[in-house]
């Protein structure tokens, strides 16, 4: 037995890890795990959508240019920097910044608002133009059925995405009064990373659902 | 260690340029009728723009290799389930 293990250990290790190091790496392959299981909750309806897009081409392109495109690059636009701010606001955790922390963490939070702001706007539009499938939906008498399925997918698919940038929200206002309580350290960064790991991870999904749902028609002249 | 932090604070500012230049390209190119490559291009820059993100965002650079396979068993499984479903539905046609 090494006299460190004897001696006490500093008041951010858990019992049960030999030093930081492992309680680090521990805590970053735990979020991975679970991210893991996102990619694939996300990827069974990439696969649908990728799917039915074959089936019904025509309907999913006039689908897509029916949604407003300023809206969905914009929001893109905001997530990745929300995605810059949160990884500074580890980095200042990393380095014990209180401080620049809680404003990083703050700006990340304004990002997600701005998002879901812009999102709502854009739910609300396609209320009002019936283009929300079973709410007296209204389309091209042509593509009226299969345009429902592109509907469809786009309300379940930005919704679940939406509904994981609420709930990084709540995470985040919780890291926001840790910081600002002094529990998170430079020694004890790990929530905020593991925070930071969750919310680029909804940046990805976003990267990828932004040019399938968006772009698909654009180039589709008439 | 400031030095150094300094050096990861202007990583983040090149990547993220670099991401908004995608997206910027990514939404002009879909304008431009180029055939299937359209679709192309739209993932080819999404999943550059993913990549990215998690090897400097989200550190995947200097993770352990225990954490890296942990994401590429993600990635592999989600292989599994695009190639299997597309092996059935890109080739339906086949038989007619």
């Amino acid at each position: 037995m090494s006299r460190e293990r004897i001696a006490p250990h500093p008041p951010a290790l858990a019992h049960q890890f030999d030093d930081l190091a492992q309680q680090h790496d521990v805590a970053t392959l735990g979020i991975w795990v679970f991210l893991a299981t996102e990619i694939l909750f996300f990827g069974g309806l990439f696969v649908t959508y990728l799917v039915y897009r074959r089936w019904y081409p025509e309907a999913f392109v006039a689908g897509s240019r029916a949604l407003l495109v300023w809206a969905g690059t914009t929001n893109t636009a905001v997530l990745i920097t929300s995605s810059l701010t949160m990884a500074l606001g580890v980095q200042a955790a990393q380095t014990g910044q209180r401080r620049r922390l809680m404003l990083f963490l703050a700006l990340t939070m304004a990002l997600g608002c701005v998002f879901l702001g812009i999102k709502g706007f854009e739910y609300y539009t396609e209320y009002l133009e019936h283009h929300v499938p079973g709410l007296a939906f209204q389309f091209d008498a042509g593509q009226w059925g299969h345009a429902q399925l592109f509907f469809s997918l786009y309300f379940l698919m930005t919704g679940l995405h939406a509904l994981h940038i609420i709930i990084g929200l709540g995470v985040l206002a919780v890291m926001l009064w840790w910081s600002y309580r002094g529990v998170i350290t430079r020694e004890y960064s790990n929530p905020i990373e593991v925070t930071g790991l969750y919310w680029h991870f909804i940046d990805i999904v976003w990267i990828f659902l932004f040019p399938l749902l968006y772009l698909v028609g654009r180039h589709v002249h008439g | 260690m400031a030095e150094h932090a300094r050096r990861k604070r202007t990583h983040y500012y090149v990547v993220y340029a670099a991401l908004m230049v995608c997206t910027y390209l990514t939404w002009q190119i879909a304008y431009f009728d180029l055939g299937a490559f359209n679709t192309v291009a739209a993932l080819g820059i999404a999943a550059l723009k993913a990549l990215l993100v998690a090897l400097f965002f989200m550190h995947v650079r200097e993770s352990p290799r225990l954490t890296v396979v942990v994401a590429l068993g993600g990635l592999f499984w989600l292989g599994i389930l695009l190639t299997l479903t597309m092996t059935d539905y890109l080739t339906r046609g086949w038989m007619t």
